[in-house]
């Protein structure tokens, strides 16, 4: 099955996680609180990662099920074999992210990301409103939840303005040294 | 005057093909001290090995070298036939022309050279080689027999069987052992007790058998042939020639609610038992822990109503010292309890139990009498959920190993309930099954195909109790990962097989080996599974490896034969090739000091400590002495000497050096 | 002894005492979930616990950055523990457990790999040694309350409750060594000291649904409905929690849960500070339960 894709290989010394360990016994698809929202479950990414083939490795990044994965690592606090299936879920997010391949389902989820790296980025905190000013000019959600700001102010849970960061120059020195990696921020 | 013999082998084409075996004789009858050279095609053949015995009787030869294959193959038969000529054979040596030489370099001139080398080198040693005799020492033909599982008794049986006296201990009050515990086996469906317990009566009544139970290994000392084993018999404080079983103490003992062993804790017992109704010997215990009148000084109301007098308190333990030859231990295995397991409640749910609880809920002499109920409310369930490799396979865990036994008795189980409950719906999580054995593919289909058990590939993350229900919640791999949530009335949990408590206290006392899981090493994994590396140790049953009951039966009758084996010889024969302390004459007797640095460094605890007495008794030295019997050769002792009063016979340092020497002597 | 130097003895005794504790707010606790702050300082206070926060600190990465950018995810958290380290705090204590989880991991993996490390510095631009401890906030209640407030109790926290730990406190358990993974049991044992009685229950650590409260509030809705429902169907009068988005999604998140349930469900939900705060007789304005959506009116 193999066609010399070397995606086992790069995966291990990226991440040091070993694929070629897990058995599929599906325990932790099983415990996955996120399952059945998934197109793919978590043993089946990584079933398809352990063909080693790149249409298969595709399919993974193409897929809404590594958007979807939250990192509660449940699943790999129940593997027998400690697969660290969260940080083949990040690693696997941030090609599809930099390969342009991301799911079509999950624009919302990655828009919000965006939006919350970009408040860090200027101000170096998550200014709420700003962020999610961002969030609906990607979405165009434009009245989600829009009933619920007020709310938030009337509790003094909205700040108007930005706190920044005094330091504000290595703020955006670490994300223009990192930005090399990520093409689209 | 050395005058020695050399021979070499073509072995065919496999020596000849790449040495130049006509040189290398001729080459070696020019050294000194060789009398006579020659050559053969296959030396280790009839006609081959009578040229050898003419030669040795033709030539008065004094030692013998024959290049040929490795010495593991034929140094026996070179050997046997130099001593059949009438010469020592331990002045034989093999020089391996064939694994060392021909086979590992090319066809050559150097390779010739070499070979040339490898023979001289073996002449020379033998110029130093001295005539030793092999070692006999007395077997005491009598076997122990730790542990009174299947294992056990069938080792037990067969050895008594051959005519020789077995002395069988168990820790526990009766023999039997988890065979005893089981309700139907697998994969016949017997029932389990009804073969065992004809084999436990046998054994309690064969004459040759002697049977002590509630009685553990104290200490074992010795070697093969000739151990010295004491024995704790702990105080049972009942007399067995009196009672007559009659069971008036246990009915009257305040203690009722002691969880019972023999029930895997889903039953209780009273402080005054006998473990279950067919135990052998039907003679009850006092469990001193748990006892009134042992804790507290209270009580003694068995002692009262006992119509023989058969009660005995404060009786101390008995210590009993006996002479073995042979020890094969049998001490079996245990499982794991479901509070190993976090994601499964901690233990903590009351209908989440392991396969051996169902055995005895399943069981007829079970606290249920051999109906599935539910342990918290006594309900019978309708759904069953059984979790295959609960432990097992389990590097995370640390039980990366199959248990072997559980897919099986999982099909059982599931069976057992179909069979019992008609309505009721049994589901097996499982990620392989493996039914190896003969008939246990066909046991597996005939629960999936004709009782209707459902199975589901996939593990099960985790069980939680909700309304008096387990949730359980799994995956059917099979249906690309679709969750699977069943709501059940009772879990029961495959889990590992582990190693016994105090199995490697056990092996410490015993000085045999155990692997990282506590399971006695075997001394080869293929072709020694019965025995350990401790000569005269032998292993059988699930103390070695998880094991089913046609293994374990089958590794008894292997290890009754070692000990059949070793006692059927009149003395035990032991090549001579073991260290010895130099003696000498008064005054200084030996060069040896006695400070025991070989007695620390041996690994066979072979070495033990000599007085030399004048003609008074008084002591004027103590020195080192080899034990014969337990002595292996490694050669460690001789290393460590830093007087060099300690050599290995056969590889002394002079015979050893000389061969080295040759070397640069060439 | 000399009366100057017993009471220059007294001021170094006072000084080992009230260490100074580093504190690392994260953003949450600055805006959506100011009240967790205001309680933790104001429960501080009560229990003389003295805070320093962390000087000119920055936001973590929380999810978002460890999902687009791995060298991203560990170079913020890094900028907080380097700048610790820089203002010489041995030990920071982490509320929110979403940065604690962060602040643990980078902390972890730079220790593991040196190269990593190097290369992480360098983003930076700061020294980073790694050796700051880190805490959540149950770990330092542990330490300052658990034996002092038994004591102090003024008005029990007599009510059900169920103990809600969410899924970063306890996990990754190689990295975070806190507690036990299944079946959590240090945020019930001190709401028992305050007269509290903590039912068990089956989501103690499952995901509430964490970050995707804004991106996929359905989820939200779903993940923490099944949680509220099991704690409430066994009888929680209120939800204790130790993390800000955590709290955000059971209680800003009500009425979504409430639709997707089909149900009214009023329980409570308060942050552990703050329920021990109510029973050492902090006044519910001192401790932001004001700014709850969920009214508290158990108390």
């Amino acid at each position: 099955m193999k066609n010399n894709s070397n995606t086992i290989n790069d995966l291990h010394v990226k991440t040091g996680v070993d694929i070629n360990r897990c058995y599929q016994c599906g325990k932790c698809t099983a415990g996955c609180v996120l399952a059945d929202e998934m197109d793919l479950s978590p043993n089946y990414i990584i079933r398809l990662l352990q063909t080693d083939t790149s249409d298969n490795f595709d399919k993974v990044l193409r897929s809404k099920a590594i958007w979807l994965c939250l990192n509660c690592e449940n699943c790999v606090g129940r593997c027998p074999m400690e697969i660290d299936i969260p940080k083949v879920m990040d690693y696997m997010r941030e090609l599809s992210f930099q390969q342009k391949k991301q799911h079509q389902a999950a624009h919302s989820i990655i828009a919000f990301h965006e939006s919350f790296l970009d408040s860090i980025k200027y101000t170096g905190h998550l200014y709420e409103l700003g962020m999610i000013a961002d969030f609906k000019s990607r979405t165009f959600h434009l009245m989600q939840d829009v009933k619920l700001a007020p709310k938030m102010w009337l509790r003094g849970k909205l700040n108007l303005l930005p706190e920044m960061v005094k330091d504000i120059h290595a703020i955006k020195a670490i994300f223009s040294r990192t930005q090399n990696k990520r093409k689209n921020l | 005057m050395s005058k020695i013999g050399v021979f070499i082998c073509h072995c065919g084409e496999n020596i000849s093909g790449t040495v130049d075996c006509e040189k290398v004789a001729t080459e070696l009858s020019k050294v000194e001290g060789v009398a006579y050279s020659t050559d053969y095609k296959y030396m280790c053949s009839d006609p081959g090995q009578t040229l050898i015995k003419e030669a040795i009787k033709t030539h008065h030869l004094t030692g013998v070298v024959v290049g040929s294959c490795s010495p593991r193959m034929h140094e026996v038969t070179f050997r046997k036939a130099c001593a059949e000529a009438g010469l020592n054979p331990y002045m034989c040596e093999i020089a391996n022309l064939r694994e060392h030489c021909s086979w590992v370099h090319e066809k050559g001139e150097a390779t010739t050279e070499k070979a040339i080398s490898l023979v001289t080198m073996l002449v020379e040693k033998v110029k130093k080689n001295k005539p030793l005799t092999s070692i006999q020492v007395p077997i005491t033909k009598k076997a122990l027999v730790i542990g009174g599982g299947i294992a056990g008794i069938q080792a037990s049986l067969d050895i008594a069987n051959c005519g020789h006296q077995v002395i069988l201990i168990e820790k526990d009050p009766s023999i039997g052992g988890h065979m005893s515990q089981l309700s139907e086996t697998f994969p016949t469906l017997d029932c389990s007790q009804c073969i065992l317990t004809p084999r436990m009566v046998e054994v309690a009544q064969h004459p040759n058998i002697t049977l002590y139970t509630y009685a553990e290994l104290e200490k074992v000392e010795g070697s093969i042939g000739n151990f010295q084993a004491t024995i704790r018999l702990k105080a049972k404080s009942v007399d067995p020639k009196l009672c007559t079983a009659c069971g008036l103490c246990s009915s009257k003992c305040p203690q009722k609610k002691i969880p019972s062993e023999f029930n895997a804790g889903l039953g209780t017992r009273t402080a005054i038992y006998v473990p279950f109704p067919q135990a052998v010997p039907n003679k009850p215990v006092i469990d001193k822990e748990h006892c009134n009148y042992y804790q507290k000084g209270k009580c003694q109301v068995c002692q009262k109503n006992c119509p023989t007098g058969a009660i005995e308190f404060d009786k101390p333990d008995e210590l009993i010292t006996e002479a073995v030859g042979a020890i094969v231990v049998t001490t079996g295995f245990n499982v794991l309890g479901t509070d190993f397991f976090p994601e499964y409640g901690y233990g903590k749910y009351k209908d989440v139990i392991t396969g051996l609880q169902f055995e005895r809920l399943a069981s007829a002499s079970g606290p249920t009498l051999g109906e599935i109920r539910r342990p918290s409310d006594g309900q019978i369930p309708k759904k069953i959920v059984f979790i295959a490799c609960a432990g097992s396979r389990d590097p995370a865990k640390g039980i990366p190993y199959c248990s072997k036994i559980c897919c099986m008795y999982t099909a059982k189980h599931a069976m057992l309930y179909q069979h019992k409950v008609h309505e009721g719906e049994s589901y097996v999580f499982y990620m392989d099954i493996r039914a190896g054995g003969k008939n246990y593919e066909e046991f597996v289909r005939r629960a999936i195909e004709e009782d209707g058990v459902n199975y589901v590939r996939g593990r099960v993350a985790r069980v939680y109790e909700k309304n008096g229900k387990l949730i359980v919640k799994g995956v059917d791999t099979l249906l690309a990962g679709a969750q699977v949530e069943i709501e059940a009335d009772m879990v029961v949990l495959a889990t590992a097989g582990v190693s016994n408590q105090g199995a490697e206290q056990l092996a410490q006392k015993m000085h045999i080996s155990y692997d990282p899981y506590k399971f006695f090493a075997e001394a080869h994994p293929k072709l020694k599974p019965v025995e350990t590396n401790t000569a005269g140790i032998f292993l059988a049953g699930a103390c070695q490896a998880p094991k089913d009951i046609p293994d374990t039966v089958g590794t008894a009758s292997g290890a009754a034969v070692k000990v059949a084996c070793l006692f059927s010889q009149a003395q035990l024969i032991r090549e001579p090739l073991i260290a010895v302390v130099n003696r000498s004459g008064p005054p200084s007797f030996s060069t040896c000091v006695g400070c025991f640095m070989c007695e620390t460094a041996c690994p066979y605890h072979a070495i033990e400590r000599e007085e030399i007495k004048n003609r008074n008794g008084e002591v004027l030295k103590v020195v080192a002495k080899v034990n014969p019997g337990l002595c292996q050769g490694c050669g460690t002792c001789v290393a460590f000497c830093r007087s060099k009063s300690i050599d290995i016979q056969g590889y002394s340092n002079e015979e050893m050096y000389a061969e080295v020497m040759s070397l640069f002597n060439n | 002894m000399p009366l100057r130097q017993y009471f220059l003895e007294l001021k170094i005794n006072e000084r080992i005492y009230k260490m100074n504790i580093g504190f690392y707010p994260g953003c949450s606790l600055k805006g959506s979930s100011k009240e967790y702050n205001e309680s933790v300082l104001a429960l501080g206070k009560a229990l003389d616990i003295e805070f320093e926060e962390i000087k000119d600190w920055n936001c973590c990465g929380a999810s978002s950055a460890h999902a687009l950018s791995k060298e991203l995810s560990l170079s913020l958290p890094a900028r907080v523990l380097a700048l610790a380290e820089q203002q010489g705090l041995k030990e920071i204590v982490v509320p929110c457990a979403a940065c604690y989880n962060r602040l643990s991991t980078t902390q972890y993996e730079l220790a593991q790999n040196e190269e990593l490390r190097e290369e992480i510095a360098k983003i930076i631009d700061m020294s980073y040694k790694g050796g700051v401890k880190i805490l959540n906030v149950l770990q330092l209640l542990q330490r300052f309350a658990s034996d002092v407030i038994e004591s102090k109790v003024v008005k029990p926290f007599s009510h059900q409750v169920a103990c809600y730990y969410g899924c970063l406190l306890v996990r990754p358990h190689k990295i975070l060594q806190f507690d036990q993974v299944e079946n959590p049991q240090i945020m019930d044992l001190l709401m028992s000291k305050i007269g509290a009685t903590p039912i068990d229950w089956a989501f103690k650590t499952e995901c509430c649904g964490g970050g995707f409260s804004v991106s996929r509030t359905d989820i939200v809705s779903k993940l923490s409905g099944n949680l509220l429902k099991d704690a409430v169907d066994r009888g929680a009068k209120a939800i204790i929690v130790a993390c800000p988005m955590c709290h955000s999604n059971l209680d800003m998140r009500r009425p979504e849960i409430n639709e997707y349930l089909n149900a009214n469900i009023e329980v409570p939900v308060l942050y552990i500070t703050q329920a021990i705060g109510l029973a050492l007789g902090l006044s519910p304005e001192a401790l932001g339960l004001e700014r709850h959506f969920v009214p508290v009116s158990l108390i």
